[in-house]
């Protein structure tokens, strides 16, 4: 297992050793480039500009320059917020999107599996029936609607919570958290609960379970202990996934409720040209869904004693 | 073949019905079945597939998945208790401990994501007031029991890492490890080679016989049944049709769907050049099915009567019970006639 782990952990440096450089030429193959504005630039300040860049030099040496830096740790200055750096902008940006990821997974997770499992114990009844409503409007609802019906409700009407601000910058309350992390979670709940309710179906179904019936186990210990396990296994692989996504933020959500997150970064990036930094949030998108579906394949070995890793 | 008579009765299932709710039509898949097990008696079930063995069994233990199955009529009695009134938490009580229950596939019964210690010791320690070491040392015995070598090592493996025939005898380990009185053994073959087949039906009876456990052994193959049961019950299309000691039963079968079944047992001394024997047709489509014999569309012997009402079940020997019109006088089959076109 211990060499299995080194292995993986080797082998992700070529994969990002391979999406950093495709992700490098694609963005520079695209038309237009970060100082192209509405008016053209005289061709004195654009020469100036590129030499200071470096983008007058050929692509190789660009990349060639580029891949030294970032071997080094430093994904290179911004070109359109001047005076940062990608790292500094990723640095402020990222911690607030991993909270903010992390607190609406783990609600997502809280009420997706318990839900699932009640809406598949309880199979065609009420507390199935409203459990899958809930996660069809979750699927169905997009978030830019969804986000501001929540402020209208909580913040206008109802003014429990403020209807934006982070409760990690400028002393804002905690309070702050709960909207976003609704909102963000909603859309992952409803797939947890559908996965955990169509796989813990499936699983209550299967052989070994009527064994556990015959051994006249009672209906809880049969869920939690006897089919809990498989029926966790398609969720788990979902999560890989997810969590990268979750965890990098999501600009509606930043956006309508004011959160510093990374997810604005993403589309801005790709809008502005901003070579450095399209690539940078790429590597950091990158790097944790490789490191997550790794800890995936470790989990998954850990609930299903078949799968060995050697 | 000694006869049970004298034991005392452990399970008398009494006009069972089992019906199944499906798009085309209400299934019934078990359709007024009787008989009785004796106190350590091997009670066999016959019957080709889909004709309601499995489904009785499973009903006897009230396992039938519901929706869509649901026992519809009957009783169950075990030791004067009528399974069919307990209480969810009484049944427990019952199922695994009493009565417990092997199956048709070995490979897929046990939960693959449990050691065969934690699946046994719990099982036994469900039904037993038993400390976690005196349940696995219980669960140790019992795998010994059923041959499996080094069991102290081997308990703490997963299901994966035993073979068919080794999760075959783990399974019965597990069954009988709170001694049971009742073994229900669904076609605990049918999954396995035929070496190991022979191995397991040769444990099953050696242990049923050490502790004195009774067993239901469900199976398609007469062999089987020929050398393990003392009385076997013939099933066909959700009801018995044919019940009777064993030796009774192959020396003298009376209905004409036994006969065809023990003419389609293949002979070793048969002429190479001859075709084997079969049985022309399929068996019915158990939904709304019309008032008749269910069997009379392939029965050699059909008379009019035969389409018309169900034969009522004759006695026509000791232990020897039959549902055929052919053991009916004639003013019965006149009477069934009038009464089927009223």
């Amino acid at each position: 297992m211990t060499k299995y782990i080194i292995k993986r952990l080797i082998g992700m440096i070529p994969t990002l050793f391979i999406i950093v450089t495709l992700s490098f030429f694609i963005v520079r193959i695209a038309p237009g480039g970060p100082f192209d504005g509405e008016r053209a630039l005289p061709e004195a300040v654009k020469r100036n500009i590129e030499a200071k860049y470096h983008m007058d030099e050929t692509l190789l040496m660009q990349y060639g320059r580029y891949m030294f830096d970032v071997v080094r740790g430093d994904l290179g200055p911004s070109y359109k917020y001047k005076d940062y750096d990608v790292n500094t902008l990723i640095g402020v940006s990222l911690p607030n999107s991993i909270v903010l990821g992390s607190f609406a997974m783990v609600v997502a997770l809280i009420f997706g599996i318990s839900l699932g499992t009640l809406a598949a114990v309880k199979q065609n009844t009420i507390l199935d029936y409203f459990p899958m409503i809930l996660a069809s409007f979750g699927l169905s609802i997009p978030l830019f609607v969804f986000a501001p019906l929540l402020q209208q409700i909580f913040c206008m009407w109802l003014g429990w919570f403020p209807t934006t601000g982070w409760f990690m910058n400028n002393n804002a309350p905690l309070r702050t958290a709960v909207l976003p992390t609704i909102a963000l979670s909603f859309a992952y709940y409803a797939d947890i609960a559908r996965l955990t309710r169509s796989s813990m179906v499936e699983t209550l179904r299967s052989d070994y379970i009527r064994t556990a019936r015959a051994k006249g186990m009672k209906n809880s210990t049969i869920v939690f202990k006897h089919a809990m396990k498989g029926a966790m296994l398609p969720v788990v692989s979902y999560l890989g996934p997810a969590f990268a996504g979750i965890l990098t933020g999501s600009i509606v959500v930043e956006q309508v409720f004011l959160v510093p997150g990374l997810g604005k970064f993403f589309v801005q990036s790709s809008f502005n040209r901003d070579y450095t930094l399209i690539v940078g949030v790429v590597i950091v998108y990158s790097a944790i869904l490789i490191i997550m579906n790794f800890i995936v394949d470790i989990v998954y070995a850990f609930l299903d004693p078949r799968i060995s890793y050697k | 073949m000694s006869s049970f008579k004298d034991k005392e009765i452990l399970l008398e299932v009494k006009d069972l019905r089992t019906y199944f709710k499906t798009d085309n039509g209400i299934l019934k898949a078990v359709d007024g079945v009787s008989f009785v097990v004796h106190e350590g008696e091997t009670v066999g079930l016959v019957g080709e597939s889909g004709c309601g063995k499995s489904v009785t069994n499973l009903s006897i233990m009230r396992l039938v998945p519901s929706p869509p199955g649901k026992i519809v009529g009957g009783e169950v009695i075990y030791r004067g208790t009528d399974i069919m009134k307990l209480s969810e938490k009484e049944l427990r009580g019952i199922r695994g401990n009493k009565i417990s229950m092997i199956f048709q596939d070995p490979m897929t019964s046990l939960n693959p994501y449990l050691r065969i210690s934690t699946q046994m010791i719990e099982t036994i320690r469900l039904h037993q007031d038993m400390t976690k070491a005196q349940a696995r040392e219980r669960a140790i015995t019992m795998l010994k029991l059923v041959g499996i070598p080094s069991a102290e090592t081997r308990i703490d493996c997963y299901p994966h890492q035993f073979s068919g025939g080794m999760r075959q005898r783990v399974m019965i380990a597990m069954a009988l490890s709170c001694n049971a009185d009742l073994l229900i053994a669904d076609e605990p073959t049918t999954a396995l080679d035929v070496t190991i087949q022979a191995q397991i039906l040769e444990l099953i009876k050696k242990i049923s016989a050490e502790l004195k456990t009774a067993v239901i052994l469900i199976t398609h193959d007469l062999g089987v049944v020929a050398g393990m049961c003392d009385k076997v019950c013939v099933m066909y299309a959700g009801r018995i049709v044919e019940s009777a000691l064993t030796d009774e039963l192959y020396s003298n079968p009376a209905h004409p769907y036994t006969r065809g079944l023990i003419a389609s047992v293949p002979k070793m001394d048969g002429n190479r050049e001859e075709r084997l024997f079969s049985i022309e047709g399929q068996p019915p489509n158990v939904i709304d099915l019309p008032p008749c014999c269910p069997f009379h569309p392939r029965c050699d012997r059909t008379c009019e009567v035969c389409r018309h009402a169900y034969p009522p079940v004759k006695q026509i020997g000791e232990d020897h019970y039959v549902a055929c019109w052919l053991n009916c006088s004639e003013e019965e089959r006149q009477e069934a006639m009038n009464g089927g076109d009223k």
